[in-house]
């Protein structure tokens, strides 16, 4: 019979269970989710659109490693963070820099954007769209110079001659719709034939990929369906050039506004808790990627709109805190009415 | 038609391990220990001495204020009367029984001579004198529900969502004893004064609703049962009227507050047994069941059984038990010792010897809000994590922590497994200790206030 007597019994608190998800299972959910428009890119720009990831991703986990090694913290690398981090920041570069500019990137997203500010899930802005954003302001030329798929592949080392091209983003600012059709048409757009960044240029892959996030619950429907939502309202409304529907297709598929959409305004981190908060701040980063695409002084808006809004989320928190358990509107409009 | 309430979470519910297996009854114990607290309120005056012979159904347990007698479970000798280990943390006057296998029913049990022509008074006062408290676990005394909620209530639910994994004994008991659950309801309604009585349950116990109904039907009784779509903590009296009226109950109230009072499927039954036999609450049905049980069972055990002779009848425990809970595995209490006895409110005994604890070493919160999202009194569970670990007492109050009933939900959905409701547990001690303190420190302040103008009166005349 069993010895009661010597059991090596623990009591911790309830709940005894836990779900099966875990911060890891959630990330590598997302690097899955990542991984058709990475071979598409691998398909459009060559081998290089591997190499650059895969470097920028080995160098997130050897900075989020190094940190936490250093200042003596628990170490988090596995949670794979870090690995999505990299991959977003070589999504959102141009295939063509050297692999020594995305390593200042990572650095720069995992040490001061993310560890700094405590690590994971501490940080306000989005890791890989601050070092996006740091990489733009320090090399402006090489991180808005894309290439022309049709025309030549990245090589692995070096940047070799670059055949340059005119982006769709570029034609939408000039309010060039012609031009735009002329050079690729909607469909070519949306399985992603022109150039861009890394990983944004299939809009077809990115769709697949948000909706599988969306399934498997890792995010709410919310923030992508009102950033895309608003988005497209406001370009098929004032569309520069050409009829609504034909610039609001163009709008949506081109840019990093897919990519934007599910895989970086949707950061647990840096994006609100509640579901109303995430279609407001949905509706804000629509917003202002099209102001900025229609008067400011870069052609794409997504990555700027989407630190804004990061540094709006805590008073977006703030103020959609979910009603109190038992009170119904009508008691409010009672104690209103007092 | 299945009805819903906010929030929630899906666990795998496990029953499959018991759901077919019949209710035994459990060896009688050679000793049993019968704590004097197994109700919410405060613990009764044990009115029975050491050496005194006690009979099935016995009151040795006297309540005051609010709370409920407590009884005998065995016949025996009275071994002990002092405080024992008990489950819910550190120990409790308990009176200790030594079996004499006599079943000796107690002269104080005694059957109404006609259940039928009983007044509501009589009725009431027949589940005081009975013991019986919510056997759900909150183990809230029935009595006072009833006489509280009579008048106020036109709404009785009675409770058979069992959204607990595991638990499988009000299912059984809607299997094996209808009558009683629905020959209670129908007391309920006639003590209430409502023509219809709603028994909500999860629509993984299908035949337990059709057995019920079949029941209903045969007897023309005023109780429907309404099938809800499986979700915890679909059990939690809150939970269940918003799921069947859809009202949702006032912060710090009650369930009375919107006209509903809500009972047990197993409390029900115990007062059908009152009513009809003058039964008191001396037994209750329970699930042992965990990966660290030898063979899960359902049984029918003693009050004051102790658990380990419970595993015993289960054959046993397995090499490697790490843990025992009593209760189900979202809001039951870990034991440190198996020496503690089964309560009127240990709906289930499990073991775990497997990896049903998955806590991780040093826990991130990555701020996903599938906390808020499940958490089903709208709280926000991430925020009140920070405000209680920094020991923010204002804070954690503007969160409203107090309305967390500590259901688990949201320390169950977490991805990075932080320890939520362990730390709601401090941080409502916080705010407790704090409105205490704030509390003594005003009187303190007015007998001061006091003693100066005294000393000024003084000094005047």
């Amino acid at each position: 019979m069993t010895d009661y007597k010597n059991l090596k019994l623990i009591a911790t608190s309830n709940p005894h269970i836990r779900g099966s998800e875990t911060t890891r299972s959630i990330m590598l959910d997302v690097i899955v989710a990542m991984v058709p428009a990475l071979v598409w890119a691998i398909f459009m720009f060559g081998m290089k659109a591997l190499t650059l990831t895969a470097v920028s991703v080995i160098a997130c986990m050897f900075f989020e490693w190094l940190y936490r090694k250093v200042m003596k913290k628990p170490q988090s690398v596995g949670d794979l963070s870090a690995v999505v981090t990299g991959m977003l920041l070589a999504f959102v570069s141009p295939v063509n820099i050297p692999y020594w500019m995305i390593i200042i990137g990572d650095f720069f997203a995992i040490v001061v954007v993310k560890q700094l500010f405590g690590g994971i899930g501490k940080n306000f802005v989005n890791p890989a769209l601050a070092g996006r954003a740091f990489l733009v302001g320090s090399y402006a030329g090489a991180m808005t110079t894309w290439l022309d798929p049709a025309k030549c592949k990245a090589p692995l080392i070096g940047s070799a001659e670059i055949v340059a091209s005119a982006t769709p983003m570029a034609y939408l600012k000039n309010g060039d719709l012609a031009g735009l059709k002329e050079a690729y048409s909607i469909g070519e757009v949306f399985l992603g034939q022109h150039g861009g960044s890394l990983g944004e240029v299939s809009a077809l892959l990115l769709i697949i990929g948000g909706v599988y996030l969306i399934w498997r619950k890792v995010i709410n429907w919310q923030t992508p369906v009102a950033y895309i939502g608003t988005v497209a309202v406001l370009s098929f409304l004032f569309p520069k050039a050409g009829t609504g529907l034909e610039w609001m297709l163009y709008s949506v598929f081109s840019g990093g506004l897919l990519l934007g959409a599910f895989f970086m305004a949707t950061d647990y981190a840096t994006s609100p808790v509640t579901k109303k908060g995430q279609l407001i701040f949905g509706i804000g980063c629509g917003l202002f990627t099209v102001f900025i695409r229609y008067f400011g002084s870069y052609n794409e808006g997504v990555c700027y709109s989407i630190m804004v809004m990061n540094c709006c989320t805590a008073l977006i928190d703030k103020y959609t805190k979910p009603t109190r358990f038992g009170i119904v509107k009508s008691d409010k409009k009672e104690a209103a009415a007092k | 038609m299945a009805h819903a309430f906010f929030g929630g979470v899906h666990p795998n519910d496990m029953k499959a391990a018991t759901n077919e297996k019949a209710i035994q009854q459990l060896p009688p114990p050679a000793e049993v220990v019968i704590p004097m607290s197994m109700h919410f309120g405060a613990p009764c005056t044990p009115i029975v001495k050491v050496g005194d012979h006690v009979k099935v159904g016995q009151k040795i347990g006297e309540f005051r204020g609010l709370g409920a007698p407590i009884h005998a479970s065995i016949s025996g000798t009275v071994k002990a009367v002092e405080p024992r280990p008990y489950s819910m943390g550190g120990s409790m006057m308990a009176v200790v029984i030594e079996n004499d296998f006599q079943e000796e029913l107690s002269e104080e049990v005694v059957a109404p001579a006609d259940p039928d022509a009983l007044t509501v008074e009589e009725m009431v006062e027949i589940v005081k004198n009975a013991g019986i408290v919510g056997m759900g676990g909150a183990t809230f005394p029935t009595h006072v529900k009833i006489s509280g909620g009579i008048g106020k209530v036109d709404t009785v639910l009675i409770n058979g969502a069992e959204c607990e994994p595991y638990l499988t004994d009000d299912h059984r008991m809607m299997l094996e004893r209808p009558e009683e659950i629905i020959g209670g309801a129908t007391y309920l309604a006639r003590m209430f004064g409502v023509d219809n009585v709603i028994i909500g349950v999860e629509d993984n116990k299908q035949n337990g609703i059709d057995m019920l109904n079949k029941v209903i039907a045969a007897k023309h009784a005023p109780v429907r049962v309404q099938p809800l779509h499986c979700r915890y903590p679909q059990g939690g009296e809150k939970q269940l009227c918003q799921a069947i009226t859809g009202k949702q109950v006032p912060p710090g109230g009650l369930p009375s507050n919107i006209g509903c009072a809500v009972f047990n499927i197993n409390t029900t039954s115990a007062i059908f047994r009152a009513i009809t036999k003058g039964m008191p609450m001396i037994s209750r049905t329970m699930t042992v069941a965990g990966s660290g049980v030898v063979e899960p069972k359902n049984l029918e055990v003693p009050i004051g059984t102790p658990i380990s002779h419970v595993f015993d009848a289960c054959g046993g425990l397995k090499e490697g038990t790490y843990k025992l809970i009593m209760g189900g595995p979202m809001m039951g209490m870990a034991q440190y010792t198996a020496d503690v006895p089964v309560g009127k409110g240990t709906g289930a005994m499990l073991a775990f010897c497997d990896k049903e604890e998955q806590t991780v070493e040093h826990p991130q919160c990555i701020r996903c809000g599938k906390c808020v999202a499940v958490c089903p009194v709208h709280l926000e569970p991430l925020f009140m994590y920070q405000y209680a670990e920094k020991g923010m007492v204002d804070e954690l109050n503007e969160a409203n922590i107090m309305d967390c009933m500590e259901c688990g939900a949201c320390a169950y959905a977490c991805p990075a497994r932080m320890h939520l409701t362990q730390m709601f547990k401090t941080g409502k001690q916080l705010v407790k200790d704090k409105a205490a303190a704030d509390k003594a420190a005003a009187e303190a302040r007015k007998a001061a206030e006091e003693a100066k103008a005294a000393e000024k009166e003084a000094v005047t005349k």
